[in-house]
């Protein structure tokens, strides 16, 4: 039994899951975010405190899983809706990939160019 | 493959044919364990075989279900190393894992006995989901002519290859997470349905599975379209229940 593969270890599961994964810790984390928010209105000085502290480094480097969180979740969003609301055929899946892989590498060259 | 086999302490001493370690579930729906087997490896071996070796010359109490050994009847499925396989035609050399098998009942449904898992839930939410053809005329109508270029034709062709195996909905985690889903082979059967020009009702079909336990309860997991022994795609037969009920719903329907 060590080591036995089960059904789930195919691409489209991991996509589930991570859509899935994002979604509960983007749930989890918009209350705070809603709670820091609101601090403006209810408590400018604890606000402020708090900005202080989201300037550390550990912190600004937990923003960047946020990002990545969104832009997982969003993107595991467009891949459902293109999945289930756009009856393409196999070639035609794989020439929008190839399109977006492209579009992707060349944008990311001149952000990369840029910085 | 023979590059990769490790050599067993049996085939090493005596210079005997090489074993397969083979793991069987025992029990029935109110629980068991694994029981483990030696059977002699063939050159050519399926799941199937396997099974029907250690019931032959090991244990005849192990109960397990077959009838075609082809691949046309779809009753011979159980879960394979943690897939679901139709065993008739799956090679134990394309699944074997350091020449070690483990078999299970099909996941999803309740155990009979040992391998043979009770498929009534399966067939039953397949009457549940309107799989059988509602026609829209009588024998005294002409018959109306479609053919096979029709789109609609085209969509239901795809989909009407199914042999009832339940390797999909074995697959299926939105099946384990809901008992009421209907499953992909059901499912797959109303989209057949859903395009098939001589079935009275369309929308019937569509209601059928667009409500609790439906099409959308899908999570696009994939495993369905992935497992088919048949290769058949519920997945997108799923997707297009859903691209059908969702039209209907903003044209203001049901």
């Amino acid at each position: 039994m060590k080591g036995m593969k089960t059904h789930r270890d195919h691409p489209l599961w991991l996509a589930y899951a991570l859509h899935r994964f994002s979604g509960l810790a983007l749930a989890i984390f918009l209350p705070a975010h809603l709670y820091v928010l609101s601090l403006a209105l209810t408590d400018p000085a604890r606000l402020d405190g708090f900005l202080h502290w989201a300037d550390l480094p550990l912190v600004k480097l937990a923003e960047f899983g946020l990002v990545f969180l969104l832009a997982a979740h969003m993107l595991g969003g467009l891949r459902l809706l293109a999945l289930e609301f756009l009856p393409w055929s196999g070639p035609q899946k794989s020439l929008a990939a190839s399109v977006l892989a492209g579009a992707f590498l060349i944008s990311g060259l001149f952000f990369l160019r840029a910085i | 493959m023979t590059a990769m086999r490790k050599i067993t302490p049996s085939e090493d001493a005596t210079g005997t044919t090489p074993v397969l370690r083979v793991s069987v579930w025992r029990g029935t729906a109110e629980g068991g364990a694994y029981e483990e087997f030696e059977v002699p490896q063939q050159d050519n071996q399926t799941i199937l075989d396997v099974v029907s070796w250690i019931q032959q010359y090991a244990d005849p109490t192990l109960t397990y279900r077959f009838a075609c050994r082809v691949g046309m009847c779809g009753s011979c499925a159980m879960m394979v190393n943690g897939k679901p396989r139709w065993t008739c035609r799956t090679h134990v050399k394309k699944v074997t894992e350091g020449g070690a098998l483990t078999i299970a009942p099909l996941r999803n449904l309740p155990v009979i006995k040992d391998l043979a898992a009770d498929m009534d839930p399966f067939f039953d939410k397949w009457v549940k989901a309107g799989g059988h053809h509602h026609p829209s005329a009588s024998r005294h109508d002409p018959m109306p002519v479609i053919t096979s270029e029709t789109p609609g034709r085209v969509e239901a062709n795809a989909g009407i290859e199914c042999i009832n195996c339940s390797v999909c909905y074995a697959s299926c985690d939105t099946v384990a997470g809901n008992p009421d889903y209907l499953g992909p082979a059901a499912l797959q059967r109303a989209w057949t349905l859903y395009n098939d020009a001589k079935e009275a009702d369309r929308e019937a079909v569509l209601d059928r599975v667009s409500g609790a336990g439906g099409c959308h309860n899908c999570h696009s997991q994939g495993s369905c379209t992935l497992y088919c022994p048949n290769e058949l795609d519920p997945l997108s037969a799923i997707a297009g229940l859903k691209r059908a009920s969702a039209k209907r719903f903003f044209k203001g329907g049901r």
